[in-house]
């Protein structure tokens, strides 16, 4: 049905004006849809932390703002969108201006490659994985340049912390989706997907999916900058960190920016080792529909799952994460990435 | 711990960085200037003055009842203690006997004021590690001790319950009743302040063996409270110098050892079980009797030098009062615990990171009023 309403819009924009000008006005309106979605997930994903955090922590949250404070996000955007814009006069103000945009940016180019469900996927590329990887190390030079143009000390030292905490776990990201790839043998999400017909990878590929799969929520969470890893902002320590010297929207870019990528890291587990759109019983190929819910359900499972961190957890100290990193969770995955391979080798892997 | 030394071309340049007077770790208005090498502390110098309200000079001022109120601007967190002790000091001047009844309440009231601090800083200690959640579950315990203030006199922060010769009013009918439910709801929750903190793998990863303090600097530094007695010094004014009622209660002074940042967060916890065991024993034999003596309507204190001291929730408070025989004091002078206990930071975090240095910090548990006055 999706698919007959999709086409139908190809057709009648392909008949109406020229190949090259249609294609480009088709780009314009997915784009579009795009931004508008994730932009509206982005605010509902805020909304969503601040009521989880306050169940976890004895009060109520946000519930005023619209029917059980759905609205309240909304209400903050407007806030931020109307505020003034401050900055510091000695900041560089070519690259203060840019990093927001390149942070935000980059998490919604992420965006592009997931099957939210059969078809539905604005970008197919045949090296998905490796677009996601690439993709997700730009951001961080966005979070580096905010932290040196602002000219602040305490920014400069975020940067830094960002800087040396996402180019260690990025290692580690990828690492544990390689692990992944032995299986499917291919890097196109939409061939992942179809492999897990037989089952999702997790079940699989069993212990050194899991294990893969343990290291990948680590790193992922590492990578979004959130407690235990939030040494980048920790409030205690450098007040705000890379974005202490930005207001309004500028701010607003970055805080969006957080949320999506938690949302793209949990697409990615969603989509690598939970098996997409694909239901737990299925029947989703006879309601396409029905796997965004899936997708949807899957994908906000593990992000309470890293909301679950963010509020329990301590953060650790900056020679702790490198500790982490490169004594223990490099290492295993190393090995982890033999495991597999004598598995997918022996055709141990279980398949239904 | 040994300096590394490591002979490479690269140049490391040291750098200045102000930390505070607004900054969420100092938890108030104290200022740090802070030279680092990249993430690694080499100096911290505490600047202070900006909450300076000239306390002790106003003391010298006003008259002896009017400065009971003044103490409780000092250590908020403490005021009932810090009532007691200016309360003490005159009494002790006057040869003053006050009945047991008042003797009795007054302890329970420090105890639940010990407690009412020490859940405060658990909630901070955590939040200044990184775990948010801690400090809405401080809260929520600390919240019951204030209503039981609240419901006995009326205020929930700066009390000014104690006054010399007695107290300003008898308790409330529902104290006890009140005050035991907080007792067997505190129980349970006290295992979960473990769970949630204590035992999290993370957080002692963080916490030991960071900012160690030996027992000979502690001495020497004039640490008191649960900052020397995590570093095996034992300190505690209210098992040396006993004062109210707790001559008749026994209990355990917390100690620990190592005299790293988790061994001051262990003695905290401690002695948050120690004040519940001390409440026990007081709360279902409160003498009866009056809640005060009559004193004069102007004080006058007999001509020379007294001193008091006791056990607030961060350690030795002392009151210092010279007389001149006069309705005012001559000279007041207050030895507070946190002023001691800030004058160690450099020494025990000078090669730790920036994240250590806001855990010691928050293990030092300082009030800046309490330093500035």
């Amino acid at each position: 049905m999706l698919l007959s309403i999709t086409k139908n819009i190809h057709e009648w924009l392909f008949s109406l004006m020229p190949e090259n000008i249609a294609s480009i006005v088709e780009m314009t309106i997915i784009a579009v849809i795009y931004l508008t979605g994730f932009a509206v997930a982005g605010l509902f994903l805020v909304l969503m932390e601040r009521r989880i955090a306050a169940w976890f922590q004895l009060r109520r949250g946000p519930n005023r703002v619209g029917f059980h404070g759905i609205l309240q996000t909304i209400a903050d955007a407007l806030k931020l969108v109307s505020k003034e814009l401050t900055g510091t006069i000695k900041a560089d103000k070519f690259l203060y201006n840019l990093a927001p945009y390149f942070v935000i940016i980059t998490a919604l180019l992420a965006l592009a490659v997931f099957p939210f469900t059969k078809d539905f996927q604005a970008f197919d590329i045949n090296i998905g994985i490796l677009f996601l990887i690439a993709i997700s190390s730009i951001g961080v030079i966005g979070i580096l340049l905010a932290g040196w143009s602002s000219n602040n000390k305490f920014s400069l030292i975020g940067a830094m912390r960002s800087g040396v905490q996402t180019i260690s776990y990025e290692l580690s990201v990828s690492l544990s989706l390689l692990t992944i790839v032995l299986m499917t043998g291919t890097l196109q999400l939409s061939e992942i997907v179809e492999v897990q017909k037989n089952g999702w990878l997790i079940v699989q590929g069993h212990v050194p999916a899991v294990i893969a799969f343990m290291i990948y929520m680590i790193a992922g969470t590492a990578e979004t900058n959130r407690t235990p890893f939030d040494l980048v902002e920790a409030e205690s320590e450098l007040g705000a960190g890379f974005h202490t010297e930005y207001s309004g929207m500028k701010f607003a870019y970055f805080f969006l920016a957080e949320f999506i990528n938690m949302f793209i890291i949990a697409s990615i587990a969603t989509t690598v080792f939970f098996g997409a759109w694909l239901s737990p019983f299925g029947i989703t190929e006879s309601i396409p529909l029905l796997g965004i819910f899936w997708f949807l359900a899957k994908t906000f499972v593990i992000v309470f799952l890293m909301m679950w961190f963010r509020w329990s957890f301590p953060r650790l100290r900056i020679d702790q994460i490198l500790t982490l990193e490169w004594k223990y969770l490099l290492p295993i995955n190393l090995v982890n990435l033999v495991v597999m391979a004598i598995v997918v080798w022996l055709g141990l892997t279980i398949q239904f | 711990m040994e300096p590394i030394v490591v002979n490479n071309n690269f140049k490391s340049e040291e750098y200045f960085i102000n930390m505070g007077p607004q900054h969420p770790a100092t938890h108030g208005v104290l200022r740090l200037l802070l030279t680092i090498d990249g993430e690694i502390i080499k100096k911290v110098e505490p600047d202070l003055g900006y909450i300076h309200r000239s306390i002790e000079k106003m003391c010298e001022r006003d008259s002896y009842q009017q400065i009971v109120h003044l103490t409780d601007r000092m250590d908020y967190l403490s005021s009932n203690i810090n009532n007691e002790a200016v309360c003490l000091a005159i009494e002790n001047a006057l040869q003053l006997e006050v009945p047991e009844r008042v003797k009795v309440i007054r302890t329970i009231i420090g105890e639940l004021t010990r407690i009412a601090s020490h859940t405060l800083w658990w909630g901070v200690m955590g939040m200044d590690v990184g775990a948010f959640t801690t400090f809405f579950y401080g809260f929520r315990d600390r919240e019951m001790i204030n209503d039981i203030f609240e419901e006995t006199c009326g205020a929930r922060l700066t009390m000014n319950y104690n006054m010399p010769g007695g107290l300003m009013f008898d308790i409330h009918p529902n104290f006890i009743k009140r005050t035991k439910e907080f007792v067997a709801h505190f129980k349970t929750k006290l295992p979960e302040y473990d769970a949630l903190l204590t035992n999290n793998i993370i957080f002692q990863h963080r916490t030991k063996g960071v900012g160690i303090l030996t027992k000979e600097d502690a001495i020497s530094f004039g640490a008191s409270g649960p900052v020397g007695r995590a570093s095996g010094y034992s300190c505690d004014v209210r098992v040396h110098h006993p004062y109210s009622a707790l001559d008749k209660v026994k209990f355990k002074e917390a100690m620990r050892t190592t005299g790293d940042t988790f061994a001051r967060y262990e003695v905290r916890i401690e002695e948050m079980w120690e004040s519940l065991s001390i409440i026990e024993q007081l709360i279902d034999n409160i003498p009866e009797g009056d809640y005060k003596v009559a004193t004069n309507a102007v004080i006058k204190l007999p001509k020379g030098e007294f001193y008091q001291r006791v056990e607030t929730a961060r350690g030795e408070l002392g009151v210092y009062i010279i007389s001149t025989g006069t309705k005012n004091a001559h000279r007041v002078k207050f030895r507070s615990p946190g002023f001691s206990n800030l004058s160690l930071l450099n020494h025990i975090s000078v090669g730790s990171k920036i994240g250590d240095l806001v855990a010691i910090m928050a293990t030092l548990d300082l009030v800046i009023p309490d330093i500035d006055r």
